[in-house]
């Protein structure tokens, strides 16, 4: 989802909702912000983007009423936190779809009607480079974490592992 | 697999037109979003991460064989031409080669050898893999990618949740991680006003709609991108079919819609065309905008035979190496607006005279004058 495109109308907020007009029979296409478009009086209704804004403004009041609750804390994994996204729509990390489960679940719901995948399966069935790849990232990712809060003594044993993983080519 | 090197000529074998309903659908494609297991995604992927994530890519272009003689291009060694080249072809988004500053570096374009097949590397997604043809032919390039899919999958271990399928940063690509779209020409549906009936429709079965550069961008030239909206809860054939299935309807709109303007109103069709093809053909300056939308009208008028010349073939070229990034390249330097728009403008004169002296005749249909 491209978000660095900015409101036609205000030139400041994102521009969240494509209005399409035809004026003298040309085509033409308006991108606008929430704030914008419900002051031109359009509605968002059948929109894709809508429910996503929505969902996240909604995200916006819940952190607001219940800051004691969920989900204050960032991903554990790459520190996105639930502000990060309502600002990007976009996840930091595999792991930020389970950290933001709760949440994303409706999310998912109302964007694609449905919060099940029934297409292609997949395991990845241990190409034995594919594997070591794999778990040479978990290890450098656990790594740069045990340096950000000074874990040292995890950092150590995790870069002696690594250096073994990689001496093993 | 080689690296880098000349753009020229790639990428665009599409041009040359055919396939499938080429006359109303220019072209066709399918990507497939998927991440790699233990980085973060692109947005949060710092430089050394991005950089091992093009590496595992590379290591797994190189040993599947759809793109094993595929040409890899990094973003950060194109110059601003080229990469306009490559948006201006299609191969890929705006995301790709418009890097904000302080965005890792790294992201890169895979092209197979016939220019069909490619992966973009850390776009929005770590992979985005895609298939493109001319004409209408989603089950083709639905084909070809599915088969990339599972070459680069068995090398790369992909962030998969059995709920949720293939793992994207943006849930709007969740599940499936699969969009098929495909250009079309809809210029009688816009005339007879029909298009935003039809556009509410295809809103209606969970498709969308966007411009000729994909996401955020322009409707222009009557040119429109449809596309699955949902990438969850159906599986990838039932996805393609189904815009395969619309798209055959929307077509058949169109077709309506020509008719009745031929039956309705054959002189405003006809004035409208050949003053299309005269400003093209004479106009010492012309604005992407103003060249595409002209475009239109001389493609409507070469597909309902009201006009002999160019060939598809031209149209799709004027299209594509029409635009600025082109037109520069063809300088060998870069242009500003202004003499882009002169640069354009040259172009199309030269390259639609050149159509009319090959076909023999001195004005399309052999009019003499």
């Amino acid at each position: 989802m491209t978000d660095d495109m900015l409101c036609d109308e205000c030139g400041e907020r994102p521009a969240e909702i494509q209005l399409t007009t035809i004026e003298e029979s040309e085509m033409k296409t308006h991108h606008l912000c929430a704030v914008c478009a419900s002051e031109k009086g359009v509605s968002s209704s059948p929109s894709a983007k809508a429910p996503l804004v929505d969902f996240l403004a909604q995200l916006g009041k819940a952190e607001h009423q219940e800051s004691s609750r969920e989900p204050s804390e960032p991903c554990p994994y790459c520190g996105t936190t639930a502000a990060d996204f309502r600002r990007t729509g976009r996840l930091g990390c595999a792991e930020c779809w389970a950290h933001f489960d709760s949440r994303l679940r409706g999310l998912v719901r109302r964007l694609q009607g449905s919060a099940q995948h029934v297409g292609k399966l997949y395991v990845h069935s241990g190409s034995e480079i594919g594997d070591r790849l794999a778990e040479l990232a978990g290890m450098r990712r656990r790594l740069q974490r045990a340096i950000e809060t000074e874990d040292f003594e995890t950092a150590a044993d995790l870069r002696d592992r690594i250096r073994d993983l990689e001496a093993s080519d | 697999m080689r690296d880098g090197g000349s753009l020229d000529g790639r990428g665009i074998a599409w041009l040359a037109g055919g396939g499938d309903e080429g006359e109303i659908v220019l072209s066709t494609r399918v990507r497939l979003a998927r991440n790699l297991q233990g980085f973060p995604f692109p947005i949060r992927a710092g430089v050394e991460d991005s950089g091992r994530i093009l590496d595992r890519a590379r290591v797994a272009i190189e040993a599947s064989d759809s793109l094993r003689e595929a040409t890899v291009w990094k973003i950060d060694d194109l110059d601003q031409t080229d990469r306009g080249l490559l948006l201006e072809r299609h191969l890929v988004s705006r995301d790709l080669v418009e890097r904000q500053e302080g965005e890792p570096a790294f992201a890169a374009l895979a092209l197979a050898a016939d220019d069909d097949l490619g992966v973009m590397v850390n776009e929005e997604d770590h992979l985005r893999l895609q298939a493109f043809n001319a004409g209408f032919d989603l089950d083709r390039a639905w084909r070809r990618v599915d088969r990339l899919d599972e070459e680069i999958g068995a090398v790369l271990p992909y962030a998969f949740h059995h709920e949720f399928g293939f793992l994207t940063s943006c849930p709007t690509n969740v599940g499936t991680g699969l969009r098929a779209s495909v250009l079309i020409h809809l210029p009688g549906l816009v005339l007879t006003k029909e298009i935003t009936k039809v556009l509410e429709g295809i809103s209606q079965v969970g498709l969308t709609y966007r411009g000729l550069h994909g996401e955020g961008s322009e409707v222009v030239g009557n040119l429109f991108q449809l596309s699955n909206q949902t990438t969850l809860g159906k599986t990838e054939e039932e996805l393609v079919d189904h815009l395969d299935r619309v798209t055959g309807k929307v077509i058949d709109y169109e077709r309506s819609a020509r008719s009745v303007l031929v039956k309705e109103a054959p002189t405003v069709l006809e004035d409208k065309v050949w003053r299309a093809y005269g400003i093209l053909r004479t106009a010492r300056s012309l604005s992407t905008q103003e060249m595409l939308n002209l475009m239109s009208g001389l493609r409507l008028g070469v597909s309902l035979k009201l006009i002999r010349t160019p060939s598809v073939r031209t149209l799709n070229e004027i299209l594509v190496l029409g635009q600025t990034a082109h037109r520069s390249r063809a300088v060998g330097g870069s242009l500003d607006a202004a003499e882009a728009d002169v640069a354009r403008a040259a172009f199309v004169r030269e390259r639609l005279a050149a159509e009319d002296e090959s076909t023999g005749t001195d004005g399309p249909n052999g009019e003499r004058n």
